[in-house]
């Protein structure tokens, strides 16, 4: 049988330094032609990791970021890399007594975010509906209920977000480690090394990724010009996004935007390490549980009941 | 000055269940007054143990002191304060269908088959709240008056748990009262709306229950029209 050779073969010694460095040259060649007739830059494309950055490095890839905002909506932005304070680890708490599914967390974080408005749209929460009679049972969830008033007899709301698991199967699932977790908790994505391949969708439990379809419809004057460069920087088309708990604002000691329109006040937010951070009163003083528990997941994020 | 909120509360309940509060404490320093005390005390003295037992939180700034205000509560009705504009003397305590106030009386459903007016309202002094110890408190500490018969809830404000606070989860937060979101004769929750009070922002109750925001569009209302050699590198692209 003859050898026949249709799939690229890693050879099994090293190939000679100089056949190397010819391959380096021809990929890269290869790939500046694929990527700049995508809108690539080489530059993006050879940096380092992150976590990498030298400071200088980082404040060159952070002022980039703001210049393409600036060509893209023509607004000036800041854009931060606040990383996580030590002593801090972030707790949700969301009081399923007293959510009335008015859904005002869901659009404050989209003022928030910069995600897509229309075609996709995206949305990080998804408040679902539920059955009082049924308990938290997603068989008996819908989160397209529409309604004059709210809450509805005999219906109960669970808003789902990103739950910022503390053994996250999504960075797993990642083959290029975009997304990783932070020493505070968060959960976040690098928008610059995401390939789109949407593992960590199909690795989520709770649904909490989402995909950028196509590029994402975000009017300048929509803009939130505040952001991160791991949460609501404007994303480019074919990464997959997520609730960082508004990294660029919970950095900056201030609450998450859901947390702070909700009206009900249903939403709770702190350090757990801080014995007198109103996180640790619900954990201590409430009925405490976390979704999807048989997972292992361990969710930074509580669900409770105040009453 | 340092808060202690588990104290506090402590404090708070003791005082609520005796209901008879030592006159020094009803003084302005008095922490079971407001949740930490915070705006105006600043003498009262830090407990070192917190209630739960939790060490007290020192940190290399020294002694952490989340710096507490209070939302504006809402306003009275239109020309309805101060109250001692028309009721200047004590007047008929019985319990009965009043003549006046109907908007109030029409929506008044607050254990209605055994309260009324004069529990909470002080007959000798219109412009401010009684508690069952006979204590007078004002308006702006009415959430004193809520927590003498719902301690549980009382407890839980003012660790911020029940209700809503909003700035720094590290740092100065703004806290809702009582008032912001519960009508106190119809309290039973049902809708907040914003409002302004002296150019600030904060919620008042209502009494129509919330709308939702529109719901999420399905995968198929989102498809783009399928433009004829639409351009998939546009400028919004990276
Ligand atoms: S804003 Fe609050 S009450 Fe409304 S849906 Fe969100 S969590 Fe529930
Ligand atoms: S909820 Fe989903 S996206 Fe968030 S950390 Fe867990 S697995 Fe990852």
């Amino acid at each position: 049988m003859s050898e026949r050779k249709s799939l690229p073969v890693v050879a099994d010694a090293p190939a000679d330094p100089s056949r190397r460095a010819f391959m380096r040259t021809a990929a890269a060649g290869a790939a500046v032609a694929a990527l700049s007739s995508c809108g690539v830059e080489m530059e993006d494309f050879l940096r380092g990791h992150f976590k990498e950055f030298s400071p200088d490095e980082l404040r060159h890839v952070l002022a980039k970021v703001e210049r393409k905002n600036l060509e893209r909506f023509g607004k000036k932005t800041t854009v931060s890399a606040t990383g996580p304070r030590p002593g801090v680890e972030f707790g949700y708490g969301l009081d399923l007594s007293r959510c009335v599914g008015c859904r005002r967390c869901v659009y404050a974080c989209v003022a928030e975010n910069n995600p897509s408005r229309q075609s996709p749209q995206i949305q990080w929460i998804r408040v679902m509906e539920m059955d009082k009679e049924h308990g938290v049972d997603l068989a008996h969830a819908n989160h397209y209920y529409e309604a004059d008033a709210v809450p509805r007899p005999g219906k109960f709301y669970m808003p789902v977000q990103c739950q910022q698991c503390r053994n996250p199967p999504c960075v797993k699932a990642c083959p290029t480690q975009a997304t990783w977790k932070e020493k505070d908790g968060i959960v976040v994505i690098d928008y610059d090394w995401c390939i789109g391949c949407r593992c960590c969708m199909s690795a989520c439990p709770y649904g909490a990724r989402h995909f950028n379809w196509a590029t994402p419809t975000l009017p300048a004057d929509e803009l939130n010009p505040h952001q991160h460069y791991l949460g609501n920087r404007p994303r480019p088309k074919g990464v997959v996004e997520k609730c960082t708990f508004c990294i660029q604002r919970t950095r900056e000691g201030r609450y998450p935007a859901c947390v702070e329109v909700c009206p009900v006040g249903a939403r709770k937010f702190g350090n757990l390490l801080d014995p007198e951070s109103e996180i640790r009163r619900v954990m201590e003083t409430k009925r405490v549980f976390v979704f999807k528990e048989e997972l292992a997941t361990h969710p930074q994020f509580y669900y409770f009941y105040a009453t | 000055m340092r808060l202690d909120t588990h104290a506090l509360t402590i404090l708070a309940i003791v005082a609520a269940a005796l209901a008879s509060p030592p006159p020094a404490h009803a003084a302005g320093g008095n922490p079971a007054a407001s949740p930490a005390g915070p705006t105006k005390s600043t003498k009262s003295e830090p407990s070192p143990e917190p209630a739960n037992g939790a060490k007290a939180r020192e940190t290399a700034e020294g002694p952490r002191t989340p710096p507490l205000i209070q939302a504006e509560p809402p306003p009275f009705s239109e020309g309805i304060f101060p109250c001692s504009g028309c009721h200047v003397d004590p007047g008929d305590r019985t319990r009965r269908e009043l003549t006046f106030h109907e908007d109030i009386q029409k929506v008044f459903d607050h254990d209605s088959n055994a309260r009324w007016c004069l529990d909470c309202h002080d007959a000798q002094n219109r412009d401010v709240l009684k508690l069952a110890s006979g204590e007078t408190v004002p308006f702006t500490e009415s959430y004193r008056l809520c927590g003498q018969c719902h301690g549980d809830k009382y407890r839980d404000w003012r660790a911020g748990v029940h209700g809503k606070r909003v700035g720094q989860w590290d740092g100065q937060k703004t806290y809702f009262l009582c008032v912001n979101c519960h009508n106190p004769h119809t309290p039973g929750f049902k809708g907040v709306k914003e409002i302004e009070v002296d150019g600030k922002k904060t919620t008042a109750p209502t009494l129509e229950m919330l709308r939702p925001e529109p719901r999420p569009l399905r995968p198929e209302e989102m498809r783009r029209p399928v433009a004829p050699k639409a351009s998939t590198t546009a400028a919004g692209g990276r």
